[in-house]
């Protein structure tokens, strides 16, 4: 391995310049010397690994700590590769400000679609391979022997022969001049110690004690606090404020106001929010006053018997088809708005100087996040300092909408110099969310004689998450077809000779968001309940009508299997319980579900839960098990409890009051399934709920011969007992 | 002028008397642990103990705090050694760790009030809420915690 020449690796030296935050930033310029007390602090080997001399090593995070793991999981893949020491190993943020700066050198920082480890695992594990090999050359260089004679075990490089070691902090300078390489070996996965193994969560020690400090704990000299209230009708404008009626109020500072929104900024939170409801507002609602949940239903259902919409997928002749088949089976589904309701309402904290500014929240996308703050500043991006602290619950909320953001910015630009906490009060957070999208399907499916599925049609009345926010090139609405809202009809793995997936777009005023799974929560509750339905119909057991329709797709069928051998489906189940099972796969992972359930006057007892997964490999297996609990207890909220309705063109819900979501009196026995296949890496932050919506209603449906058409159950008369 | 005996600490402050104890503890004297999650007091999030008592504290007037003894996740234990605490760690119970503040306080007040609670105690307790849903390892963390305690 060669010395690189290029001044410009010298530059990668990052200078620990501690900043109001705390964190690391600052660069030097190439050509600089090395000062002594620089070199004190740590060198870049690769630009995701930090050496310092007493060996601690700080691993970049391009991605967010939302509470799944990726601090850890991320860090286990880089470590696996660079033979570190785990316990001289630590995270931290990977910073947005000199990402832009050295460009975009950390890769996606978008923390959604359960992408963390599937997308950066390579250049991950090749970091931490490279990494060892630039160690290795400068300890061959040290030590005067071949660098094919050094072993790396723990942070050590040993030369066996002579019994000669050196650590990495002694080498890590020497190891930063070299060129880094392209195409370091990767270990083959049998040989992994680090990655597959239950490594305690590095974030979990200052969750316990009340040290993690969130975006809505942010503490500056001389801070303020804001609450925002937002125009309740989406599409509407500020009309008009009496700011003489809060005059006086103690410890308010200022009111500000932009178009579609006014805040109130005062030295304690509860007195700025106290001012604001005090504060007359008068509200233009715009266009959309009268839409209703109701209304909304209508629209989708001319969705529902439109002509000829947009086909997003077409096998075979459907037509001919059905009319050929012994029985049809029809039936339509519908699923309302839901909101993410992170327990930290959305929050950030914004400081403008000059021209520069610079912010503190908790993100999903540390880029979206630089984008709209720029963009709401009027500043260049690289006068953008973004501060990504741990978020409060993500769930697709923070990502592409950065309206809080926005808004911390605005406010602090009117207050140059003053730090200003923006926090939404939790009404302002469930009225104004980026909502799970409304949908309805019409499904119909034809048998033949013997029982066999020859024909389906899926038509699809949706709003179009897509139409609203722009996620890039490689997925865009085309030809009227969002290619999320159709995902797990149009990638549909069932073998159905004849099958059309139409799709009608039906988008209204209420702004749509990415909600944890996304697509994934409504249409896999359509689709299996439909087959199941369909089972019935044939007369067949419904694991055994799926097993052959899957016959080709083994990673699918994989997982069904686990779930129904978990299960002992062949068995009856236990007495008093009745039981349902479903199959979906999503994000690059394969899920399965059994739910075990009784149901006595409508009050439904959920037994047991058994979720299966495979994710191809896995990273830390107890953080996988975290989330099959996670997404089981986010399921069977949603889909007794959640429901966002709208009237007079504003939603209706305001708190945890009358938005009720699952407690831990209706947590059910979990039972974990990780059956990783190898091969592949899969998601595991949304997969794990996307088979327990439709297992669970099949489950009802055995018990009580009713089918569930429409969510959430409360609807129906149902409760959990 | 109030005065609070907060985590043991006698503090001074100048409030008026119905702000919420948790914007006295958050924003008048940087105790942040405890969080705003509803501020009606039916998430759970801002739960301090007062006289040893599980109290949501967003709905509490400061007043009805005054002279009595107010603990929060920063005074629960100096170095996160309360049996909760512990437990919480061995586990792994936290996710986004927003409402653990709350939850672990909660937790901690059922383990003084029973030695050893059963599922059906734990459930009738905490009623805290968690959106990561964590309550699969909260329900077996306190068991864990009540014989690290035994």
């Amino acid at each position: 391995m060669k010395p690189n020449m290029n001044a410009a690796r010298r530059s990668f030296l990052l200078k620990s310049a501690a900043v109001s935050g705390g964190l690391l930033v600052g660069f030097r310029l190439p050509g600089i010397a090395v000062a002594a007390e620089e070199a004190k602090k740590g060198v870049e080997v690769t630009h995701w690994i930090m050496i310092h001399p007493d060996d601690s090593i700080a691993i970049r995070i391009a991605r967010s700590e939302l509470g799944q793991g990726s601090f850890t999981g991320l860090a286990q893949l880089v470590v696996e590769e660079l033979e570190a020491d785990w316990s001289k190993v630590r995270p931290e943020y990977a910073d947005v400000n000199e990402h832009i700066k050295r460009k975009r050198v950390w890769g996606g920082m978008s923390t959604g679609g359960s992408r963390s480890i599937r997308d950066s695992q390579e250049y991950l594990r090749k970091a931490g391979a490279a990494a060892r090999e630039m160690l290795v050359a400068a300890a061959a260089q040290k030590l005067e022997v071949p660098a094919a004679e050094l072993s790396v075990a723990n942070g050590v490089i040993t030369h066996k022969a002579s019994g000669r070691s050196v650590r990495f902090g002694q080498v890590a300078a020497t190891a930063a001049e070299f060129e880094v390489p392209k195409e370091p070996k990767l270990k083959d996965p049998k040989d992994w110690k680090v990655i597959g193994k239950s490594l305690p969560r590095f974030d979990i020690p200052e969750k316990v004690n009340g040290q993690q400090i969130y975006a809505a704990d942010m503490r500056l000299p001389g801070m303020l606090h804001a609450s925002v209230a937002q125009v309740p009708v989406f599409g509407g404008k500020l009309k008009g404020y009496d700011e003489a009626k809060i005059k006086g109020m103690r410890g308010v500072k200022k009111v500000v106001a932009a178009d579609d929104w006014v805040a109130v900024v005062a030295d304690n939170w509860w007195r700025a929010h106290q001012a604001l409801k005090a504060m007359p507002i008068e509200w233009d609602g715009g266009e959309h006053t009268k839409v209703s949940s109701e209304s909304i239903k209508q629209f989708l259902r001319t969705g529902i018997e439109a002509g000829d919409v947009p086909v997003a997928r077409k096998d075979g002749d459907v037509d001919a088809a059905m009319k050929s088949a012994a029985k049809v089976v029809e039936a339509e589904f519908y699923a309302p708005y839901l909101n993410h309701s992170t327990m930290e309402p959305q929050t950030a904290t914004a400081l403008a100087k000059d021209d520069s500014i610079e912010v503190w929240v908790g993100t999903q996308n540390g880029e979206a996040t630089i984008a709209a703050a720029s963009e709401a500043a009027g500043v260049p991006l690289e006068n953008v300092i973004v501060h990504k602290m741990h978020a409060g619950g993500g769930f697709g909320r923070r990502g592409p909408h950065q309206e809080y953001t926005r808004q911390a910015v605005k406010i602090a630009q009117s207050m140059p110099g003053t730090p200003v906490r923006l926090q939404w009060s939790r009404e302002e957070d469930m009225q104004q969310g980026r909502y799970r999208p409304v949908a309805m399907v019409k499904l119909r499916g034809g048998l033949d004689q013997n029982g066999n599925w020859i024909a389906w049609n899926v038509r699809q009345a949706d709003q179009s998450i897509l139409s609203t926010v722009d996620l890039g090139p490689n997925i865009r609405v085309k030809d009227g077809v969002d290619p999320i809202g159709t995902r797990v009809f149009s990638d549909n793995p069932y073998a159905v000779p004849n099958f059309r997936n139409e799709y009608a777009m039906r988008n209204t005023h209420v702004p749509p968001g990415f909600w944890r799974a996304v697509a994934h929560t409504h249409n896999p509750f359509f689709r299996e309940c439909f087959i199941d339905e369909l089972a019935h119909a044939a007369g067949k057991d419904p694991y055994q009508f799926r097993r052959p329709l899957l016959e080709k797709k083994t990673k699918d069928l994989g997982v069904l299997d686990a779930v129904a051998k978990a299960a002992a489906w062949e068995k009856p189940v236990k007495a008093g319980l009745q039981r349902g099972i479903a199959v979906v796969d999503g994000y690059g992972s394969f899920t399965a579900a059994v739910v075990e359930l009784a149901v006595k006057d409508k009050a439904i007892q959920v037994e047991r839960v058994i979720v299966a997964i495979d994710s191809g490999y896995v990273v830390n297996p107890d953080a996988v098990k975290a989330q099959i609990e996670s997404g089981i207890i986010w399921a069977l909220s949603a889909l007794m409890h959640e429901e966002i309705t709208i009237k007079d063109g504003r939603v209706e819900q305001t708190n945890f009051a009358d938005y009720p979501v699952l407690r831990l009196a209706h947590t059910p026995k979990v039972e974990s399934l990780i059956v990783p296949s190898g091969g592949f890496w899969g998601g595991i932050g949304e997969p794990p709920m996307i088979a327990v919506i439709p297992a669970a209603c099949n489950a009802i449906f055995a018990a009580t011969g009713k089918r569930p058409r429409s969510l959430p159950l409360k609807h129906e008369g149902f409760s959990y007992a | 002028m109030a005065t609070f005996n907060v985590n043991a600490k006698e503090v001074k402050v100048d409030v008026e008397p119905e702000m919420p104890l948790l914007w006295v503890l958050r924003d008048e004297l940087g105790l942040t642990g405890t969080k705003y999650g509803c501020g009606i007091s039916v998430c759970g999030a801002c739960t301090v103990h007062i006289d040893g008592e599980p109290v949501r504290s967003c709905v509490l007037p400061n007043s009805a705090a005054v002279g009595k003894k107010i603990t929060t996740i920063e005074g629960l234990s100096q170095d996160s050694s309360h049996p909760i605490q512990k437990a919480w760690v061995q586990l792994q119970v936290p996710q986004c760790g927003y409402c653990q503040s709350g939850m672990i306080m909660a937790a901690a007040a059922l383990l003084k009030s029973k030695k050893q609670p059963t599922d059906a105690d734990i459930e009738e307790a905490m009623t805290n809420i968690c959106r990561c849903g964590t309550y699969v390892r909260v329900r077996d963390a306190i068991h864990a915690a009540a014989k690290l305690a035994a």
